[in-house]
């Protein structure tokens, strides 16, 4: 059983007095421990998918069911207590993050609310998912503003999986990292899919990334599906004109190794 | 402390802080200074300043030392300004953030409330207050801040519709937090800052509100107030021009003085962004 | 070829909160005449300083070390006849203590000999001024044209970035084009006053794959037409390997190493640039999936 269904997703902005369809008759699936990777170009409709499906804002028209129930029926009490078995990761982890807050605070706030660890026990539970993602448990003590970007991603999915999600939702997660560090999340993020079986929405315009993490690809174009299948399927062979042309601006590497 | 070294770094901050600290020096000896009833008779009536160095302000129509009143007049212009324009603050910051956050239904009420209260001249509302509830510091205080939430409240509905479409406000839903916690524990602290620029005008606004009242006759009768002192110096200006004066520069000063320490923070604030 | 310009010994501190904070280390490097040099490195390599140092463009209270020499015999365009200064800033032994210092002085700008593309365009166009005149004026200013024919250039300068429909275009505002439009509007400015160096600073990192594909063709193009000197600064080591004759890497202010972009992709010296190539995620690599299935 998929994890998430959205079918038939729909959302309408209007942009100058005119309607656009930012999203327009989506559907796909994911199943436990799956990567499905949406790319595309910007303005094609993969961060309001994001949102969509995170019910951050509403479909038109669609249904998303997550864990086999109606996700969009969830009205505000049920919904929230629901968001502990779907989270996200921000593109940016500064802006995702009170500017105010402390690595300790952040990590707080979902064992907090969702009555995941009692207050004396919390302080035990965040060093633990600070070594979970591969950072020092004396990190708890440190501003957010004052770790490295890095660092910051690393604490961004520590706390998002610090509910036990069965889905993440990735935005762009990596685009903002160093390369040298973008691998080393990737991998964190590969480790954690094999041990707690997560789910990821993995949303990036990089084919080379979805390539390396990612079981299956949804290309995007103008708020459609324009092709979708095996990531590296898809890649190596393109058929949608979108397909195509993402494949061939991506910058290629020619070595001529040893 | 480099905020410190900021905020001191302008002249206008230096003479703003200055004044302001000796107005609350001022403010908190006058009772050791001046223990007794600041309204009791010290002396001849109308003795002009510098003639007594017992009483070197002179005297009042009834012979009270100007100087203790001029003292404890400065604890009630301070105690007025600064309550009136936290309360101000606190209220307009609460409206705000809940109009902006919630949006819809809410927002529309909350803000056509704020229109209600901005179309009265602030004056007139707080004259019509304390007619009505009666003169005393309390509802002296509640009057102003009456007439000086509004301005709080647009700029902190501006910020939070700004805020809340920012990537830690979406994450904070994500985790599933109360839409209340969100608006006040992750929302609120950020819109504080340009709601906090505002204070240095309350302040001096809801100071000279208060000697207004005073002058009219509407502030607390058991207090000594600037606004007072003018009042009773008026009737014998040709006479005893002092008596009007001297609270008159004394009240030009504390505006001026929270009007430049005001500058002062901002400016230091404008510096240590630039800088970062 | 010869040298462009001739950078030795350029250190960079920026000063902040009081503290200091070395951004660059005693960089030495020559730009050549007619070459596109790729600068790449990691955030905080001070990649970015160094090609706001060569523009003049380092904000006040840095302080700046050695010198940045332009090679006036090089020339290809004789236009700007003010002697391209060398720039007198040495001092600073390092033992001479920071105070000794000069900020950096930068005259040349004003001859426009460079022209500079930041990443974000939005910042560097006017938002309420239409984009031909933002163009006209640049133009305007530094070829000393009047507005009429500074308007016919910036209609010429706006069908060569390819903007579709440059002569609605002229009247357009910023606001009014997409991310990849406002970038060639960027580089169309940065252009007009025919600069003979051009400085590309991440200039495609805010733009997706396809946009960023078609700004670096259109920056190569420009390049080899007006024979302009090209710096090219990113992150991206296999855009930048397409794109540029050498590489120079930097990390944590300094030049780890610098070569031509064969040398650099196929036969790194430096550790670093190795780990570098070896973090690029082709459309060839193998994936990271497949990699850890197998160790698992």
């Amino acid at each position: 059983m998929s994890v998430l269904a959205v079918s038939s997703l729909a959302k309408r902005y209007h942009r100058g007095g005119k309607p656009f369809a930012a999203v327009d008759d989506v559907s796909f699936d994911i199943g436990p421990a799956e990567t499905l990777a949406l790319a595309g170009p910007s303005g094609s409709g993969k961060s309001t998918i994001a949102r969509l499906v995170l019910r951050l804002i509403e479909p038109d028209t669609g249904r998303i069911d997550f864990e086999g129930a109606d996700f969009l029926a969830l009205s505000c009490a049920a919904l929230r207590s629901c968001r502990a078995r779907i989270q996200m990761v921000f593109q940016d982890p500064l802006a995702a993050f009170n500017p105010h807050a402390t690595v300790g605070r952040v990590l707080d706030d979902p064992l907090r609310i969702h009555n995941i660890a009692s207050r004396a026990e919390r302080p035990r539970r965040i060093a633990a998912l600070l070594e979970r993602v591969g950072l020092d448990a004396g990190l708890a003590a440190r501003a957010i503003h004052e770790i490295s970007g890095g660092q910051r991603q690393r604490v961004a999915i520590a706390r998002a999986i610090a509910t036990h999600p069965s889905l993440i939702v990735l935005d762009e997660a990596v685009s903002a990292l160093d390369v040298s560090v973008r691998g080393q999340i990737l991998e964190l993020l590969l480790d954690l899919q094999r041990q707690e079986r997560i789910a990821y929405l993995f949303i990036s315009h990089d084919l080379g990334v979805i390539r390396a993490v990612a079981h299956r690809i949804v290309i995007l174009d103008s708020g459609r599906i324009a092709e979708s299948g095996d990531a590296r399927a898809v890649i190596a062979n393109p058929q949608s004109a979108i397909g195509k042309a993402l494949v061939a601006a991506t910058p290629k590497l020619i070595r001529n190794r040893p | 402390m480099s905020r410190l070294c900021h905020f001191f770094r302008t002249p206008e901050a230096i003479a703003g802080a200055s004044i302001l600290a000796l107005l609350v020096v001022v403010a908190l000896a006058a009772p050791l200074l001046f223990s007794g009833d600041s309204q009791a008779i010290a002396g001849p009536a109308l003795l002009p300043p510098f003639q007594d160095w017992s009483l070197p302000l002179g005297t009042d129509r009834l012979g009270r030392d100007v100087l203790a009143e001029l003292f404890h007049g400065a604890r009630t212009s301070l105690a007025v300004g600064l309550a009136a324009a936290a309360a101000a603050l606190l209220i307009g910051s609460i409206i705000g953030t809940l109009a902006g956050f919630a949006g819809g239904l809410v927002d529309e009420v909350l803000m056509r409330i704020t229109d209600a209260f901005q179309t009265v001249p602030s004056f007139l509302l707080a004259l019509a207050f304390v007619s009505i509830v009666g003169p005393s510091l309390g509802v002296v205080v509640a009057a102003i801040a009456l007439g000086a939430w509004t301005g709080p409240a647009r700029v902190a509905r501006a910020e939070v519709l700004s805020i809340r479409e920012r990537d830690y406000v979406a994450g904070a839903r994500v985790l599933g937090m109360h839409p209340l916690e969100i608006a006040f524990r992750e929302v609120l602290p950020n819109v504080l800052p340009s709601v906090l620029a505002l204070s240095s005008v309350i302040v001096a606004a809801a100071i000279l509100t208060e000697a207004a009242l005073s002058f009219l006759g509407l502030g607390d009768p058991n207090r000594v107030t600037w606004g007072g002192m003018i009042a009773e110096g008026r009737t014998v200006l040709r006479t005893a021009p002092f008596l009007s004066v001297v609270p008159g520069i004394a009240l030009v000063l504390t505006v001026l003085g929270v009007y430049l320490a005001g500058e002062g923070v901002v400016e230091s604030a404008a510096a240590r962004r630039s800088l970062s | 070829m010869t040298a462009l310009l001739s950078i030795r010994d350029l250190g960079v501190v920026y000063r902040r909160d009081g503290s200091e904070v070395p951004a660059l280390k005693s960089v030495s490097l020559d730009v050549l005449a007619g070459e596109r040099l790729a600068i790449i490195g990691e955030s905080g390599s001070g990649k970015s300083t160094l090609a706001l140092a060569v523009a003049g463009l380092l904000p006040t209270g840095a302080l700046v070390d050695g010198t940045i020499e332009w090679s006036a015999g090089q020339l290809q365009k004789p236009r700007s006849v003010t002697p391209l200064s060398v720039l007198p800033y040495t001092a600073g032994r390092p033992e001479g203590g920071v105070k000794d210092r000069q900020p950096l002085h930068f005259r040349l700008i004003g001859g426009r000999d460079i022209g500079f593309v930041f990443q974000d365009p939005s910042s560097s166009l006017d938002p309420v001024m239409p984009i031909g005149k933002q163009i006209a004026e640049v133009a305007r200013t530094h070829l000393h044209l009047t507005w009429r024919e500074a308007f016919t250039r910036a209609k010429i300068l706006l069908e060569r970035v390819r903007l579709p429909d440059p002569d609605s275009a002229l009247h357009a505002y910023p606001h009014q084009l997409s991310g990849g439009q406002k970038q060639r509007v960027a580089i169309a400015a940065a252009i007009a006053a025919e600069p003979m160096l051009l400085i590309a600073d991440e200039a495609t990192s805010a733009l997706d794959t396809i946009v960023q594909a078609e700004i670096v063709a259109l920056i190569r193009r420009l390049v080899a037409e007006d024979g302009m000197t090209l710096i090219f600064i990113s992150h991206d080591i296999a855009l930048a390997a397409a794109l540029a004759d050498r590489i120079a890497v930097l990390r944590h202010g300094e030049l780890i190493e610098l070569g031509e972009t064969r040398q650099i992709v196929n036969a790194p010296r430096h550790a670093y640039t190795r780990a570098l190539l070896d973090a690029h995620l082709g459309l060839d690599a193998e994936p990271l999936l497949d990699r850890q299935g197998a160790s698992a």
